[in-house]
């Protein structure tokens, strides 16, 4: 596989300037079994600062998660860009970090060796990985677990060992399909404190997607929202008027995050509505 | 349920059947005979006195040896001929498509019929029994790895290249433990297929082993003999098979505890 050096060509200067995710007209075409055409995405543009936590909120199936793929090198778009850094991606993203809506442990190996991997892949000795990983373990509140198995970990220590996999690397953005869809409503309210904690230690570029327009508000700077599917468009962009640090439950009792809630639901309410309407009352 | 309470009903099934055995056999009815014939069916004490005579003798010992060796080999031949090609085939869709139908002809022909040309190629020793094994092992592992390294979740994989991994990396990290694990789940059906290639191959003709004592006393209609080494042979299994349970508990320690699907 080539390596996606995306950003190593553009000079720092120029780097500054650059989105850390930008995304130009990006349309993504799916040929179907049948041959017929559809269209998931249309002409979509979106771009993330570096530091920027931006969450992509939008009606079920419409294509948020292939427009994420699509930022991480996963996928190419049938036409547009998407540049990392200024520079154009033309195959895996290695400055992003990619945190799974499904599980994406591996199995067969203990939390502890989950977090190493990504260190043990880039080269470092693996008696120094399982070291940044064990201090990993300790930071997302699992010390004692290393040597349990992902099967032996609740959905919640599961995604906290994902996250720590994902974070122990440093990369430069992070890239969230719904990590905590899974999760009960206290457990995401809990995970979503540990992320902006994690995040505000060395603010990363983050493209976090949910169909939660509470959670998106709570977390992040920028709320993008997209219209059903298909032929998804992004049809807004808010910027999100909470001081940092947060309290995900507590900034949800503030008068500002109800009103850009009410401003927001209005646009987002026909889309959900539509998308029902599509996938058959869902 | 308890535990004692149940090793004392296995105990009692095991003690129901062979009074029933004995007393079927040496009773006598009003004609003098007893109502099952001694001579088709033996008697409990005849085969237990045979299977003692054996171990006292210690002639048993290099039947079982021989049994062993072969199923071991079959065993062993088969699994890594299976991975290899498990793992070639899984890997390059163009050479498994080509050779599907081929690979579908043989494993759908009974493996027996094979045994003659491979007493004709590897001649009476152990080498024709250790074929007629492999190719009854090489499928059931090919099979399972193939299928383990094609149903690796695709969310892992994208996560294993998103960690930056190379395909070497990709190899040892996630298609290998894949595969192993689906072979692992099987490996109770390959090991048990070992043995039912080298005791068939030696029923069909050799001159040591488990399949050559029973054949040997079904050619002079020794029927405790015969039943002599059925016993034997069903405990030589059991405790092969309890050796893989152990082996297979130690490697799949990853795995989450699910119902044990073997009956």
């Amino acid at each position: 596989m080539a390596e996606g050096a995306a950003a190593s060509a553009c000079p720092s200067a120029q780097r500054a300037a650059a989105h850390a995710v930008s995304l130009r007209d990006v349309t993504i075409t799916f040929r179907l079994a049948d041959n017929a055409a559809f269209t998931a995405v249309d002409s979509a543009s979106l771009s993330v600062e570096d530091g920027e936590f931006v969450a992509i909120v939008g009606p079920t199936g419409c294509g948020k998660s292939t427009l994420l793929n699509v930022a991480a090198g996963l996928f190419p778009p049938t036409s547009g860009t998407a540049s990392i850094f200024g520079a154009p991606l033309t195959a895996l993203n290695r400055q992003a970090g990619y945190l799974f809506q499904a599980d994406a442990l591996f199995p067969w190996k203990t939390a502890l060796d989950n977090v190493a991997i990504g260190l043990e892949t880039a080269g470092a000795a693996p008696a120094a990985a399982k070291e940044k990983a064990q201090a990993w373990l300790t930071r997302v509140g699992l010390g004692h677990f290393g040597g349990r198995y992902p099967h032996m970990l609740s959905g919640g220590q599961r995604k906290r060992v994902g996250l720590a996999q994902v974070l122990i690397r440093d990369p430069k953005i992070l890239l969230m399909d719904e990590p905590f869809g899974p999760l009960d409503a206290q457990t995401r309210q809990i995970m979503g404190n540990l992320l902006l904690d994690l995040w505000s230690a060395d603010k990363k570029a983050v493209l976090f997607v949910t169909h939660d327009l509470e959670e998106a508000i709570a977390l992040s700077d920028r709320v993008v929202i997209m219209s059903a599917g298909p032929a998804a468009r992004i049809i807004g962009d808010w910027k999100v008027p909470l001081a940092r640090p947060r309290d995900i439950s507590e900034v949800r009792l503030d008068k500002a995050f109800h009103d850009l809630h009410r401003e927001i639901w209005q646009t987002l309410k026909d889309e959900v509505l539509k998308g029902y309407a599509q996938t058959g009352g869902g | 349920m308890n535990r004692i309470v149940l090793i004392s009903l296995q105990l009692a099934v095991a003690l129901v059947t062979l009074l029933a055995w004995h007393l079927l056999t040496t009773i006598p009815m009003s004609d003098g005979k007893p109502l099952v014939p001694p001579f088709f069916f033996s008697t409990p004490i005849d085969v237990i006195n045979r299977i003692i005579k054996w171990f006292a003798e210690g002639t048993i010992w290099r039947h079982l040896w021989i049994t062993l060796t072969e199923a071991t080999l079959a065993f062993v031949i088969g699994s890594v001929a299976g991975i290899l090609v498990g793992f070639w085939f899984a890997r390059q869709p163009l050479i498994a498509a080509v050779f599907d139908p081929y690979v579908k002809m043989v494993n759908a022909l009974p493996r027996i019929v094979l045994a003659p040309i491979f007493t004709l190629w590897f001649g009476l020793g152990i080498w024709s029994k250790v074929a007629l094994g492999v190719t009854l092992v090489f499928f059931i592992v090919f099979f399972n790895v193939y299928q383990g390294v094609k149903e690796v979740s695709p969310t892992v994989l994208a996560n294993a290249r998103m960690l930056g991994m190379n395909e070497r990396q990709l190899m040892r990290h996630v298609y290998w433990p894949s595969a192993l694990s689906w072979m692992f789940s099987s490996l109770h059906t390959s090991v048990g297929f070992a043995v039912v290639g080298a005791v068939v191959g030696e029923y069909l003709g050799s001159a040591a082993g488990l399949g050559y004592l029973i054949l040997q006393a079904e050619g002079t209609f020794d029927i405790a003999g015969v039943f002599a080494g059925m016993f034997v042979l069903a405990a030589f299994v059991i405790v092969i098979d309890g050796l893989v349970t152990v082996v297979e508990k130690r490697l799949l320690v990853w795995r989450p505890v699910a119902a044990d699907t073997r009956t």
